[in-house]
């Protein structure tokens, strides 16, 4: 019972992560059509560049900011340089240009920082919680409750807000979002840099718990991008579950299994979502009115 | 109020419109006839922005568009109800409306918001239902409804009569008529021309890209060639 409580926790703990990726996926996905597979670096920035900057003597709070603001500086770059230049290319083109910004990124991370991984402090120390037999560490409460933060304030933004009726409406149907007055690059450029804001954030809040360095954004943006198919891609709903479900069978699959082979979850997810259900868990087939 | 010159556009290699002139002047219903493929959508979306233009000019109220983008038209005063309704299927009908006064910064938009209710009705009882499960007459009006959120002064109507039903069709247009009798400056694009031209003060017909006729809208109903090629009849 504890042991399963266990493994429930530290699921939902990475899976918040996964989430916050898949997330940043879907927005991008839903708002410019493009599939980023630099998202992974905006993780990393988040750990990385608070790191340094706490180290360097920067408070915590202000180097997560700062860490965030340069993640979102790099987003908009990675639009304005390499996405809306590439205006109309397939989408094949489009996802390379994705994969070598990626790896310009983390190639200049290794420079401008090193090659050592990293820890920073837990927000709230390190006395772990005891609940029922499972040990729960404070931060994966931070992750947890960052995770929702961030899935609420989206929700509210997209929901409530003139602009993010504007992005969902570009998804909905660019040519009639044209005509009626919105700067679809002005909404393309706010996904890009809201999605790196999101993953700067999952970066900042797990670094405290799995450490991070030049290079941990490859694998999370593979697993993120598992979650948005999971759940569907171009569905918030769906990327939040899809990270949820994912984080869970990767910590059921090493505990119960073998933690050898935690890392293979997230592409069997990736085949069995392609072969059985290419709409994902959550969204739907896309109906084509003639 | 709207001045078009020697408008070339195509897509790719094939030329759509191959030097297109027209004026249409304040307070006119203008209207736009034509076949299947003979351009009158690709100069609706050149007109708007949203479609490139290789030659050639537009302006509005005497400044050259014809490279403006297509958000600055619309803040200018162009606003269009596209082929094929073009709805935003996954937000409400309210929020549709919003959408067409995205621009806007003044408090009038939600008089005008009721304004468009009172129009078509049946809007005001679907508000709060996304627009994808409306019907297809109701789309349409809701497509004319969220270009007139944009408080246009030259409004662009593409095909705004496509798969009605008579009694619909004959709603819309007289949307149209008491638009033009608020002021607002109509260019009308329809296959149904004799519709089109039944309501219209001035009438262009257009075939494969070029202008072919021009007059007032009556003497195009009685134009022998209009009524063999357009009206189907002798």
């Amino acid at each position: 019972m504890s042991e399963l409580l266990q493994f429930l926790i530290s699921g939902l703990t990475v899976g918040a992560v996964y989430a916050l990726v898949a997330l940043g996926f879907t927005l991008v996905y839903h708002a410019a059509d493009v599939v980023n597979f630099a998202q992974g670096e905006f993780v990393m920035l988040g750990g990385m560049v608070t790191v340094f900057a706490y180290a360097a003597g920067v408070p915590l709070p202000l180097a997560a900011l700062l860490a965030v603001i340069v993640a979102v500086v790099v987003g908009l770059l990675l639009y304005w340089l390499a996405i809306a230049p590439a205006r109309g290319a397939s989408a094949v083109s489009l996802i390379i240009i994705t994969i070598g910004a990626s790896i310009l990124l983390r190639g200049a991370a290794q420079i401008v920082f090193d090659k050592q991984f990293h820890k920073l402090p837990a927000f709230s120390g390190d006395a772990p919680i005891h609940l029922f037999g499972a040990v729960i560490q404070p931060q994966s409460l931070w992750v947890l409750g960052g995770a929702a933060l961030v899935v609420l304030t989206l929700y509210y933004v997209m929901e409530r807000t003139l602009i993010g009726k504007a992005v969902v409406a570009t998804a909905a149907n660019r040519l009639a979002a044209r005509l009626v007055g919105v700067n679809v690059a002005t909404v393309m450029a706010l996904a890009f840099g809201g999605s790196a804001a999101i993953g700067a954030i999952a970066g900042i809040l797990i670094t405290p718990i799995t450490l991070t360095s030049y290079d941990v954004g490859t694998l999370l943006a593979l697993k993120g991008f598992a979650a948005a198919m999971l759940g569907g891609m171009g569905n918030p709903l769906g990327a939040v579950i899809g990270g949820l479900f994912l984080g869970l069978l990767e910590s059921f699959g090493a505990g119960y299994v073998s933690s050898t082979y935690k890392d293979a979850i997230a592409f069997i997810v990736i085949l069995a979502v392609l072969f059985v259900a290419p709409q994902g868990l959550v969204g739907r087939r896309k109906v084509e009115r003639v | 109020m709207l001045e078009v010159k020697d408008l070339h556009s195509g897509y790719g290699r094939i030329d759509v419109l191959k030097g297109i002139g027209l004026e249409v002047h304040a307070g006119e219903v203008v209207a736009l006839i034509g076949s299947n493929g003979a351009g009158k959508t690709t100069l609706l979306r050149a007109l708007s922005g949203v479609q490139p233009v290789s030659g050639g000019e537009i302006r509005f109220l005497g400044q050259r568009i014809d490279k403006l983008a297509p958000h600055k038209r619309v803040g200018l005063g162009i606003t269009q109800s596209p082929e094929g309704r073009q709805i935003f299927g996954p937000l409400s009908v309210a929020d549709n409306l919003r959408l067409g006064a995205y621009l806007r910064k003044d408090d009038g938009i939600e008089a005008d918001r009721e304004r468009v209710y009172a129009m078509f009705p049946i809007l005001k009882d679907k508000r709060d239902q996304q627009a994808s499960g409306l019907s297809g007459g109701q789309q349409q009006m809701l497509a004319i409804g969220r270009a007139l959120m944009g408080q246009p002064k030259l409004l662009l109507l593409d095909e705004p009569s496509l798969g009605l039903s008579p009694i619909l069709v004959d709603q819309i247009l007289d949307a149209v008529v008491a638009m033009r009798s608020s002021g607002i400056t109509i260019l009308l694009v329809e296959q149904n021309a004799a519709a089109a031209l039944e309501i219209a003060d001035r009438g262009y017909v257009i075939e494969t890209g070029r202008i072919v006729h021009a007059g007032p809208a009556a003497e195009l109903l009685t134009d022998p060639k209009v009524k063999a090629a357009y009206l189907g009849l002798d």
